[in-house]
């Protein structure tokens, strides 16, 4: 960390500044103008303006019509299915990057294998949408390589054991490639944190391995953890362009449903449109804004 | 503890390994095998020959790089002012700053569509050249994050007050302060924002198919629709690109003006 000292000694050492002369607050209050300018036309009020709107029906009253119209059948199910999706892709990632840290920082393998890992998961979690969705094709369609080569080589045929890449299944195997890099990247700095004199003093005291993990090592990653799964779940929850390529249009995920709405009106209600863009900002914001909160209190064991 | 053989750790490893590389190589393989019978690279040249990929992919390049320029100009100075002059406004900036990982890609261009339609009080959509605006001003929104905290990081590795104060008892003015000082100096954490912004924006679907505009993403979307081979090449080509944005990224993150390519382990010692 670099402290940040540059600030407020500068404005103590020239007070004679033309910053000062003007009446310091509101002057420089208006450096930032222009981004804050820049980030009301362009992201805040676009949402505000949805967000309004999913509180007015078609001729502009005040109606909470369309909240509650986000309980019919058809957008509780693309929720349900979205929240199962994002959960189960999450929850793989989260187990499957954690076991992947747990080995490569923790598990004796040489430094450079944990260097190997770190870089291409730097790449592989920015490797998502449409090409992402092709290699998977490429590699378990039913035409793709593996599945060719498990049915030519050993008999295995796998569409007809059940298995199919567009699925609900499928598609979280396929977020598996951009979640798991993403966990092993945020969860490598706990494990780090983890101190080697925990660990030496609960052996002194007759801990097994196992016993170090319960009772030492998984409370004090937990916060960490339970972060990291639903940042995961955030960013599966926000995912169109993978799950679009894969799966086109039909797949009713959320984002999908939208993307649909905004071309062609599917709902047939303008409004019930805005009302579905709020319960996606509400769940992002929500998991979002728990993933700080845990952050926080995880960095307690980092210092 | 006992060294034991890391068994576990290694067949972990391994696992994670191959199911990284499995479906690249895969995805490779199955690129060459266009032509019947034999391994070459038709599929590559296919897509190289198609005029469709060629109009998409400079549109959105010229897109990205419009952007990238945008978002600099835009963040480079709120930054700087940031830091030397309100601090009390930082966690305001740094909020909205992350707000585009809060709100998802398909919500911010709808807002848009509504907001700048072309009955509205600015018609950015009723053009051709407006929606062009929008879109690139969407992928300044989406790369804000990225590049608010590249430039932030940067800035807090040099020394922007005395720079500043440097700046001015030579006499320069803000703006030639802001222009020739400090950009300079916070070049590199600019360009290594700016490969992760253009490696998002390249390929973007969402923005670019909702607004209509002819970019790469939705070229990408069809040609999956359309063809077998050439998807798998165009993925395979599409993650080298990544890799390369990434490593250039890496690179330029790592260093800081003066001290051309030391690693940064080195000078993480004094704080």
């Amino acid at each position: 960390m670099t402290i940040d000292t540059s600030a407020a000694p500068s404005e103590l050492r020239h007070p004679g500044s033309p910053a000062a002369r003007f009446g310091s607050l509101d002057w420089n209050w208006l450096g930032v103008v222009p981004f804050l300018a820049f980030a009301f036309l362009f992201l805040i009020g676009p949402v505000l303006y949805l967000v309004a709107g999913a509180f007015q029906n078609a001729e502009g009253q005040f109606t909470f019509a369309n909240i509650v119209a986000l309980g019919s059948p058809n957008i509780v199910a693309s929720f349900s299915l979205t929240i199962r999706l994002s959960l189960l892709s999450a929850f793989m990632g989260a187990l499957a990057g954690l076991l992947l840290g747990q080995a490569v920082i923790l598990g004796g393998l040489p430094v450079w294998v944990r260097g190997a890992f770190t870089t291409f998961s730097g790449v592989a979690s920015n490797f998502a949408g449409v090409p992402l969705a092709f290699a998977f094709i490429a590699t378990l369609g039913r035409l793709g390589l593996v599945t060719v080569l498990l049915k030519d080589l050993f008999g295995i045929n796998l569409y007809a054991s059940g298995f199919n890449l567009f699925s609900f299944l499928g598609v979280s195997l396929v977020y598996l490639y951009f979640q798991l890099p993403l966990m092993f990247l945020i969860i490598a700095p706990a494990l780090d944190g983890l101190r080697a004199e925990w660990r030496e003093a609960a052996e002194i005291l007759g801990a097994t391995r196992r016993q170090y993990w319960r009772m030492v090592g998984l409370p004090v990653l937990l916060p960490t953890i339970l972060g990291c799964f639903l940042l995961l779940f955030a960013n599966a929850f926000g995912t169109l362009a993978t799950v679009y390529a894969l799966m086109g249009s039909g797949f009713d995920v959320v984002p999908i449903v939208l993307f649909q709405q905004i071309r062609g009106n599917v709902l047939y209600n303008p409004n019930l449109g805005y009302a579905l863009a709020l319960g996606m900002v509400v769940i992002m914001g929500v998991s979002n804004t728990a993933y700080l909160i845990l952050r926080n209190r995880a960095e307690r064991w980092q210092k | 503890m006992k060294q034991r053989f890391p068994l576990v750790p290694l067949l972990t490893a391994l696992f994670a390994a191959s199911f990284f590389i499995v479906p690249l190589i895969a995805t490779f393989y199955f690129s060459l095998k266009m032509t019947r019978g034999e391994l070459g690279f038709a599929a590559y040249a296919s897509v190289f020959r198609s005029a469709d990929f060629l109009q998409t992919i400079s549109y959105s390049t010229i897109a990205s790089l419009v952007a990238i320029a945008v978002g600099a100009v835009i963040i480079v100075p709120t930054a700087y002012w940031v830091r030397l002059k309100v601090p009390k406004l930082r966690p305001v900036v740094e909020f909205i700053s992350l707000l585009p990982l809060i709100v998802p890609p398909v919500v911010l261009v709808f807002g848009y569509i509504r907001l700048f339609g072309s009955n509205s009080w600015l018609p950015l959509t009723a053009s051709t050249s407006g929606t062009d605006v929008l879109l690139v001003i969407g992928y300044v929104v989406l790369s804000m994050p990225y590049m608010f905290r590249a430039v932030d990081n940067g800035m807090a590795a040099i020394d922007i007050s005395t720079l500043t104060e440097a700046a001015e008892s030579l006499g320069a003015s803000r703006l030639r302060t802001i222009a020739l000082v400090i950009f300079p100096n916070v070049r590199a954490a600019i360009i290594s924002g700016a490969f992760l912004t253009f490696s998002i924006s390249l390929g973007e679907f969402v923005l670019a198919s909702l607004l209509n505009r002819p970019a790469f993403g939705p070229y990408l979307v069809q040609l999956g629709q359309d063809r077998a081979y050439e998807p798998a090449a165009l993925a395979i080509m599409s993650f080298a690109f990544t890799w390369g944005c990434m490593a250039l990224m890496q690179l330029f993150a790592t260093r800081k003006p003066g001290q051309r390519w030391l690693p940064r382990a080195a000078q993480r010692i004094t704080p």
